[in-house]
């Protein structure tokens, strides 16, 4: 029998850490929806798909931009010394993730203005007419139309990693140490957008070809997973440890039901059948989709907290 | 209740107390400090350092107060101190907390309501005084002076002490005697003319070998003793523990015997028939300095290891190896003769035995053993003579125990204001010790305190005796007094002086102070000469050739320094009536017990209970630090320690919630399990001071659970009166 | 530059607390949290069961992560011997440290900033050990230059057997415990 006891009793630390609760999930999934989308915008933009009028990529970034700062607004909010939030753009620390995420965070939105530019809002014309004018003449040159399409690609891609490599960079929380999360976070971003973005679709062929790459993100995600998992079993016993959490332990159902079953594989299933025409299409499948998004980050944070090295 | 002006009813609940003291929850006990007013005297930038003697124990180490900019800082140890050598225990260190504690006690208060209903009223100190000075004098006429007792417990009693027995009294009892070292001082006193003292007589540093019984140094935190033990380790000492829980102390142990409770005098009794018949012992040292080794030897013949297994469990070999090695290191092997020793009645005889093994392996008078202590003599003050007593003290009626008894016999003066033979005994004073929880059988003390006329409790902390007292007044905290010199028996004789550091927060005052107002109020001045402590001690300071002066500097004073050993030149004798080391008592046979310690089997419990042992926590004081928040923030409640298989027998995990109830249906608070492998199957262990039901201790209300509530059944040792208290068993109750 | 650390011989710590409570008063430390904490390891079955008891802190480790997960710089190496310390009004309280300590040695204090052991570095600075070393009744705690041959911590670190905590983690903890 192996027994411990402490004197300790630190608040949001002890008897299990807790320091991050529901505004870094949140944080998480917006920000992985918002890397999603300026992809998928960025990427319309780069093939030329501004020249439809209906195209996504014209609403894309205003979107992108209210949830990214209600994101951030979760974010700030989780800080405990708030008066200093400043403090992060006085410096740069190149071996703090969290750093590159303030800076990067903070580059996004010239470069979603960049790309909300191609399209302005009537009430903004009315004000300052100039700009029609302005947007005409960007969306004539193609050079410009399709780097602006690579830098939000590009953008997104960073905001779409980052936040796994900080997680993967906590080596003290073992469940976290994994050299994929950055792809896990990012597909299953990828996954949540395209599944979003074929929701509010308003033409038929970016509704199809988003539910046929959300299923390749989806495919991608379920395997992205796997890895991460054999990755810890096969490493070290806290490692197997943390690994164990998920599939066997505390969080198993929510794991196996709600990220895995609910987020993947059943949308997984319907959206197959739907892109095959065996069904219609149904809202159902990338509702599910971006709910297991919300709930995968849930049990990434909660369950790496509980995590330890022995 | 008459001529009480601006009274403030207090009806003890949270919000009325809580509104002026609050501490926030997550504020610093300093930051919270800021909301209880304080006086302070000075606000003098900077730190100051203002030596001082402490009072979170017994021990009483020198210390140094910490005030920065005005305001309590910290507590360190003086490295002048022969005691703790300039550092200080937990509680010591935490000795701020009993200045900010939120739940101490703040103004007088007298009872409002039934006793133990803890409602008061809030007056003034003369108002205090009035309403006990007037019970006092009517006592007086009614039935005599002699009919007022007092509880005590710490060297601030000494003024209270001097008043009573300017009263008339002599009914003085301390709960250290009955309740704790009693049994261990008179067996020693009985053998070798002396007692161990406290601080103890050991030299643990320089023991080679170590032996406790029960001892849990480490838990028990009295500061040499600790200090010492664990310089004893470093330098590779043999420590063999005998505890039926593998203590603190027995995780450094080279042997560890888990011992059946109840039957140490088994193993005591084999170890002599071993030490002996396999001729290990001093026998030049018994030849020179014993009596009675040949009574010894016949007696001890009887108690082979084989016949020590089935009674104590441990294996013929181990108490064979055991006694042997005691025998490589002698004469610097040291059996810890213990402190608390009031286990199961018979605890005198026990001590005697202890005694006998010391004798045996020769150590009293040599390096590593029982040594030398001498004293710093500073002169009384001269006080007028306390008035004649015409009545025998009615704590030992008839002579019934005809042992010890220096420190009066505190079960016998409760006994005799219950039974009120010889006489009644109509008021108490209480001073410093919780009764309630040091006494065995809480109902008793209850029953007897219906029977008087007046309770005076005087106290630091709202403790539940307090709940049934008359009146209570606050005493201030040692950190805010003067207070009588610390001058004791001790291997480095020393003098040290106990001032103030930082101002009492609200109405408290000083020990001698209440002493000398109400002595005023009673009439009797010319027992207070003195103007102030700061007179008082200045006098007694200059008869010794020192001053207050210096000492307000210093803090303490070494004498000089004393022969420690027999070769050094300590003095071979033997206060006894053969002049040796009595192996063979000659007192003990006049009086017709047994001369030489037999073994008598103690009731075990019966199937599905358990032994209720219990002891200390290092960073607590008895059952009155559990509202220091400095303390409580590294253990707030006690936990019951259950063998880990019996646990899963019940189906209980560490963490669990149970309560205990004894054999006589009393049923404890909830207390949490802790299942573990370092105790037997047949006893559980838990911490004494918690579970408190004080309303008053907010800070510790409900915490834990109290042995003392469980403690109804208790074993009187018939040579001195000591209450043997580990007789109680207990069952789990699992619904909680 | 020296290398600060600590040398704890767990065969005399008897686990009182002292040093808990030294630093709470030494630091001002914030009601219900500590600095420093004792933890008791029982392994075996009775009565054959082993103890280790230890006084633990931060271990102002030299690949500290706390120092490099840090996006403001606020925690970060002292140049007085490695100390690692948090600056107050250049903490974001975003608990990245907290998540990045294998030992959940920090914690975040009532004002917002993260807080932990500092090796009393303001005692150290006047040549003083930390609070908890020197008021340890059992003298178990010792404090020094690691790098320092001829200093005591790295002559018990020769003489006696000894180990760090989690040295898995790849953190390189510069506090010892003796066995």
């Amino acid at each position: 029998m192996f027994e411990i006891t402490t004197t300790r009793h630190n608040h949001l630390i002890d008897p299990i850490l807790h320091a991050w609760t529901w505004q870094i999930p949140v944080y998480l999934f917006l920000g992985g929806l918002v890397a999603g989308m300026m992809i998928i915008s960025g990427f319309f933009l780069f093939r030329g798909r501004h020249k439809e009028e209906s195209c996504s990529c014209f609403y894309l970034p205003y979107i992108s931009f209210i949830i990214l700062s209600v994101g951030m607004l979760f974010l700030f909010l989780d800080l405990e010394h708030k008066q200093y939030v400043w403090r992060l753009y006085t410096t740069f620390q190149i071996t703090s993730p969290m750093s590159w995420g303030a800076w990067i965070l903070i580059l996004v939105y010239p470069i979603l203005l960049a790309n909300m530019i191609l399209r302005v809002p009537k009430s903004v014309v009315k004000k300052i007419p100039k700009i029609e004018e302005f947007s005409k003449k960007i969306l004539e040159h193609k050079w410009a139309v399709k780097n602006i399409g690579i830098i939000n690609m590009l953008l997104g891609a960073m905001v779409g990693m980052y936040t796994g490599i900080l997680l993967s960079s906590l080596g003290a929380r073992p469940l976290w140490s994994s050299a994929v999360l950055w792809m896990l976070f990012l597909v299953s971003g990828l996954s949540g957008a395209a599944a979003f973005v074929h929701l509010i679709a308003k033409n038929d062929y970016e509704r199809k070809l988003l539910a046929k790459s959300d299923n390749g993100f989806l495919v991608i995600e379920l395997f992205v997973i796997a890895m991460m998992i054999i990755g810890l079993l096969t490493s070290s016993s806290s490692h197997m440890a943390a690994a164990i959490l998920l599939l066997n332990g505390p969080y198993a159902s929510v794991f196996w039901v709600f990220v895995v079953g609910m987020g993947i594989v059943i949308p997984l299933f319907i959206q197959l059948l739907a892109v095959n025409q065996k069904i219609h299409h149904t809202p159902i499948a990338p509702i599910m989709v971006i709910v297991g998004g919300l709930i995968l980050r849930f049990v990434i944070v909660s369950a790496g907290q509980l995590s330890h090295w022995f | 209740m008459n001529q009480l002006s601006r009274r403030r009813f207090l009806k003890i609940s949270g919000a009325t107390i809580a509104a002026s003291t609050a501490v926030t929850s997550l504020g610093s006990v300093v930051k919270g400090a800021k909301k209880i007013e304080e006086k302070t005297g000075t606000s003098i930038k900077g730190v100051q350092k203002i030596p001082t003697y402490c009072s979170m124990c017994f021990w009483k180490c020198s210390a140094i107060g910490y005030v920065k900019d005005g305001k309590l800082w910290k507590i360190e140890g003086n490295p002048e101190d022969p005691l703790s050598n300039g550092r200080l225990c937990p509680r010591g260190t935490g000795g701020v907390g009993a200045h900010y504690d939120p739940d101490r006690l703040k103004y007088p208060l007298i009872r409002k309501g039934k006793r133990g209903e803890e409602k008061w009223v809030h007056v003034t100190w003369d108002e205090a005084f009035e309403f006990i000075a007037k019970k006092m004098n009517k006592i007086k006429k009614n039935y005599g002076a002699e009919s007022l007792g007092f509880f005590s417990h710490g060297i601030g009693g000494g003024f209270i002490k001097h008043l009573l027995k300017a009263y008339g009294t002599r009914n003085i009892a301390a709960p250290s005697f009955d309740q704790c070292l009693g049994p261990r001082d008179t067996a020693f006193e009985i053998t070798y003319g002396d007692v161990i003292g406290g601080p103890e007589r050991t030299d643990i540093e320089n023991a080679k070998c170590i032996v406790l019984l029960g001892s849990h140094i480490g838990e028990n935190m009295h500061n040499t003793q600790v200090q010492e033990f664990s310089k004893a380790v470093e330098n590779g000492a043999s420590i063999i523990v005998v505890d039926p829980r593998l203590s603190t102390a027995a995780t450094k142990a080279k042997y560890y015997l888990p011992i059946k409770p109840g039957t140490d005098l088994a193993l005591l009794l084999t170890w002599m028939n071993v030490l002996i018949s396999e001729n290990l012992y001093d026998k030049e040292y018994i030849d020179k300095y014993a009596f009675g080794f040949e009574q010894l030897k016949a007696e001890v013949s009887q108690y082979t290891p084989e016949w020590a297994y089935p009674i104590t469990g441990i294996q013929p070999n181990v108490i064979r190896e055991t006694a042997r090695e005691m025998a490589r290191y002698k004469p610097s092997t040291l059996v810890h003769p213990g402190r608390h020793s009031v286990w199961y009645g018979d605890d005198t005889q026990r001590g005697r035995a202890l005694a006998i093994m010391s004798a045996l392996l020769g150590n009293w008078g040599r390096k590593g053993g029982l040594i030398n202590q001498d004293v710093f003599d500073i002169p009384s003050y001269p006080y007028p003579k306390y008035p004649e007593t015409t009545r025998e003290k009615a704590d030992n009626p008839n002579h019934k125990y005809p042992f010890g008894g220096a420190e009066g016999y505190t079960t016998g003066l409760r006994e005799a204001t219950l039974t009120e033979k010889p006489y009644p005994i109509k008021g108490w004073f209480v001073y410093g010790t919780n009764l309630l929880y040091s006494l065995p059988n809480m109902q008793e003390t209850i029953d007897a305190i219906q029977k008087l006329d007046l309770l005076v409790v005087i106290d630091v902390v709202p403790s539940e005796i307090a709940g049934y007292a008359d009146v209570v007044l606050p005493e201030s905290v040692y950190l805010e007094r003067y207070d009588e010199l610390f001058a004791p028996y001790f291997k480095q004789p020393f003098v040290s002086l106990r001032q103030p550091v930082i101002d009492a927060p609200n109405d408290q005052k000083p020990g001698w102070w209440i002493a000398k107002q109400l002595g005023h109020k009673l009439g009797l001045d010319k027992y207070f000469p003195w103007k102030n402590a700061e007179e008082y001690l200045d006098t007694r300071l200059k008869k010794a050739g020192l001053s207050l002066e210096i000492m307000k500097k210093k803090g303490v004073v070494k004498g000089p320094k004393i022969p420690l050993y027999f070769e050094e030149g300590m003095d071979a004798e033997f206060d006894t009536p053969t002049g040796k080391i009595e192996l063979y008592s000659m007192h003990l046979a006049k009086e017709g017990y047994d001369p030489i310690p037999k073994f008598t089997k103690h009731a075990e419990p019966p199937a599905g209970s358990f032994r209720l042992l219990f002891g200390r926590a290092p960073m607590h004081s008895f059952s009155r630090t559990q509202t220091n928040r400095l303390l409580t923030n590294v253990m707030d409640e006690n936990e019951v320690w259950i063998n880990a298989d019996i646990a899963k027998n019940y189906g209980l995990k560490s963490g669990d919630y149970i309560k205990l109830k004894n054999q006589d249906g009393v049923i404890s608070n909830k207390i949490k399990v802790k299942a573990t492998e370092r105790i037997r199957t047949d006893c559980v262990y838990i911490v004494h001071g918690f579970g408190h039901n004080s309303r008053m201790l907010k800070g510790a209300y409900h915490k834990g659970a109290s042995d003392s509530q469980l403690i109804t059944k208790y074993k009187i040792d018939p040579l001195m009166g000591g209450t043997g208290m580990n007789i109680n068993f207990v069952t789990f109750e699992t619904e909680v | 530059m020296a290398r600060y650390g600590m040398v704890i011989d767990t065969k005399k710590c008897v686990g009182c607390t002292d040093c808990v409570i030294a630093c709470e008063t030494e630091n001002n430390v914030p009601e219900g949290f500590a600095r420093d904490w004792i933890e008791q390891i029982a392994v075996g079955k009775f009565p054959d069961t082993t103890v280790e008891i230890r006084s633990e802190r931060c271990n102002h480790c030299s690949d500290a992560p706390c120092v490099t997960c840090c996006p403001t710089g606020a925690s970060h190496h002292s140049d007085l011997g490695g100390i690692v310390l948090v600056t107050p009004n250049e903490c974001i309280g975003c608990k990245a440290c907290i998540e990045s300590c294998p030992y959940g040695a920090r914690f975040v204090n009532p004002e917002g900033y993260v807080e932990k052991c500092t090796f009393c570095i303001h005692r150290v600075k006047e040549g003083k050990d930390p609070a908890c070393v020197s008021v340890c009744p059992t003298h178990c705690m010792h404090f020094g230059d690691l790098d320092d041959p001829n200093s005591e911590v790295s002559k018990l670190l020769q003489k006696r057997r000894n180990h760090s905590l989690i040295p898995e983690a790849g953190t390189n903890p510069n506090i010892f415990y003796l066995t």
